[in-house]
């Protein structure tokens, strides 16, 4: 597997390089966001706007009217969390193109609960006008800023940095309210998100061997939600449905995906993996991952669970992972 | 006022006068007639906003006065029929300046202020918190003279400061003037917005802040003192300037002076029972008058009797 390092930081200023009507607000995290490239390269479309993520909400709110594409980095916690109300009346309601990427979303911090972001697809899904997008592998980081700036509104974008791996080919990228198919099957229709996409790769490969017919989709437009091709895999699924994100079972991909089942009237048994309505602490990814159930073993748990069988799979037989390490050079710092 | 009894006072003081005076009987027209209204924001802003829009602003002039279209629908990707209420302050162009009302519960005030100035027809004012009306009791972005969606507090000047720095990186020469309330400055959003408008040097912007010392609650001593509030915004780099809110001279002069890279706040010390001394009686729960009984009503309908004459 590809492992790409800071494709967010040289890959937002080639693509900015020819809209000047694009300028990028910082707050405080620069280099954590890895916006220090697009900062020395156009120094006149940087703002720092400082430890003060309010006024920046309502600022970039006040820019994008006068016809200029706010791009708001910092950790994703700090812009729904601390600006929720700016968000919502001075960028959401006049329907204005602020573009928030917010980075290190769930459990991909060490930085703990205060730096966690486990809910903010709940949040911000309820807000109108609002569309979502994540990013789970370094093909959608590259892509998600067309798909992003053709959105005639305010966009927020869960965003991946440091070291990131390559699930998708360069050309095979992120699309508008289309889910990518990773694997066609039957017995199962398995909707993952971000980062779990590539943790469910490792289980799925297994148990295709085992003989599990297993319909694998990369979700990345969460809001709106209205592919026709999820729902018809999850018709044809004869065991059921697993969504696997991120993020609280509550409100993000796997609240979205019953929503859409229930209206359309499948009967079709759904299991969401996620956080499981808990707050998580400051430890390492594998390590959350691991002890919250979002990693691959947690999965074929709940596979085993859903079609009664029992595949006796071993965590050796599971495909290397790419475990990015805590101190690294792709990061500005170990959070 | 004060200048009402000077000799030889510039003609626009006459035209302000006017205009502030007629802001005061309109809003204590629909106060009597509605049985509640922001009566003493009328009082205490009448020379401020009337100032700001004959003498302080550079915004253009509105064909006729315009009828408040319906409420369009909420701004959204397929509803391209929304608008903003700036259409009552005129074009927008580079040169011509813009009007930010911060605090939202001002907003009867400045659609009397709109009538008064030839802005918006008369008729509007009958629209006044009417469903399907775009004339709502706390102006949003639609509502006649606002542009931007400011009711929960805080976000206003944000915003403004935003408008401003598109306005000062495209090279505009008109200024961003934000019409502000002394309460308001408790929310912790504002001091964002004040250090990121001195950080970014943004001295296209002027803001005009009513200091009649009431809140909500009542006096904001005793809600939560902002004292000493000069000294406080001039420490986060602002350009202060305390005038007498009533003084026409003294509002208007601040706007004059050459720009020196800092954000210029004017505080205008005001009465919030100004031109009505029959809501001294109220002090001192001034915020939003609502009648205790028909006595009191009646005593406000003949006071408006004596007014109008």
């Amino acid at each position: 597997m590809e492992i790409l390092s800071k494709v967010h930081a040289k890959n937002l200023v080639q693509w900015a390089k020819d809209k000047p009507e694009v300028l990028v607000l910082s707050a405080d995290l620069t280099s954590s966001t890895e916006i220090d490239l697009f900062r020395d390269t156009y120094p006149d479309r940087f703002l720092s706007m400082g430890i003060a993520e309010q006024n920046m909400l309502s600022f970039a709110g006040g820019l994008a009217r006068e016809g200029l594409y706010p791009f708001i980095h910092t950790f994703a916690v700090f812009i729904y969390r601390r600006a929720f109300d700016q968000i919502a009346m001075s960028v959401a309601y006049p329907n204005v193109p602020v573009r928030m990427f917010g980075f290190l979303p769930g459990i991909m911090t060490p930085g703990g609960a205060t730096h966690q972001a486990i809910e903010d697809i709940a949040v911000m899904r309820a807000l109108p006008n609002m569309t979502i997008f994540e990013c789970g592998d370094a093909t959608d980081v590259e892509s998600v800023l067309d798909v992003a700036h053709a959105v005639n509104g305010p966009v927020y974008v869960r965003m991946l940095r440091g070291e990131i791996p390559r699930l998708f080919h360069p050309s095979d990228k992120m699309q508008f309210g289309k889910a990518r198919v990773i694997q066609e099957g039957t017995d199962i229709t398995l909707l993952t998100t971000g980062i779990c996409t590539e943790e469910a790769m490792r289980a799925v490969q297994v148990l295709q061997k085992r003989g599990l017919s297993i319909q694998h989709m990369h979700v990345t437009t969460l809001k709106p939600f209205d592919d026709p091709s999820v729902l018809e895999a999850a018709a044809k699924a004869k065991y059921g449905v697993i969504t696997m994100e991120n993020h609280s079972i509550i409100g993000g991909l796997g609240t979205i995906v019953a929503e859409v089942m229930a209206e359309a009237g499948l009967g079709k048994k759904l299991v969401r993996i996620g956080l499981k309505d808990t707050f998580v602490h400051g430890a390492s990814k594998p390590y959350l991952m691991r002890e919250y159930g979002i990693d691959a073993m947690a999965l074929i748990a709940e596979v085993e669970r859903l079609v009664d069988d029992r595949f006796g799979i071993a965590e050796s037989e599971l495909a290397q992972t790419y475990l990015a390490p805590v101190h690294s050079l792709a990061k500005a710092e170990a959070l | 006022m004060d200048n009402q009894s000077q000799p030889n006072c510039p003609s626009w003081h006459d035209d302000v006068r006017r205009v502030a005076q007629g802001i005061r009987r309109r809003v204590l027209e629909h106060t009597v007639k509605n049985n509640g209204g922001y009566l003493s924001q009328a009082c205490s802003s009448a020379e401020m906003l009337a100032t700001l829009y004959l003498k302080v602003m550079n915004v253009g002039p509105v064909e006729r006065p315009l009828v408040p279209p319906p409420f369009p629908g909420v701004p959204g990707p397929n509803n391209p029929n929304s608008f903003t209420g700036a259409i009552f302050n005129g074009p927008k162009a580079p040169h011509l300046d813009r009007f930010i009302l911060s605090p939202a519960q001002y907003a009867l005030v400045v659609y009397a202020a709109l009538i008064e100035l030839g802005r918006m027809d008369p008729d509007g004012l009958n629209q006044f918190n009417k469903d399907g009306s775009t004339v709502e009791m706390i102006g949003a972005e639609h509502s006649p003279g606002m542009e931007v969606m400011t009711g929960s507090l805080g976000q206003g000047l944000s915003q403004a400061a935003g408008i401003a720095m598109a306005r000062k990186l495209r090279g505009e020469t008109g200024r961003v003037w934000v019409f502000m309330s002394d309460g308001e400055l408790q929310s912790g959003q504002n001091w964002e917005a004040l250090q990121a408008m001195s950080h970014h040097k943004l001295d296209n912007m002027g803001i005009y802040v009513d200091v009649n010392k009431q809140q909500c609650d009542g006096p904001i001593c005793s809600v939560m003192n902002m004292d000493p509030l000069a000294e406080r915004l001039a420490s986060f780099g602002a350009r202060v300037i305390e005038v007498n809110g009533h003084d026409l001279d003294a509002l208007a002069a601040p706007a004059e002076l050459e720009r020196d890279g800092r954000p210029l706040v004017v505080l205008a010390d005001t009465d919030p029972c100004a031109g009505m001394p029959i809501l001294q009686s109220r002090i001192p729960k001034l915020h939003y008058v609502r009648f205790v009984n028909e006595d009191e009503r009646q005593r406000y309908q003949s006071f408006l009797a004596d007014f109008c004459r």
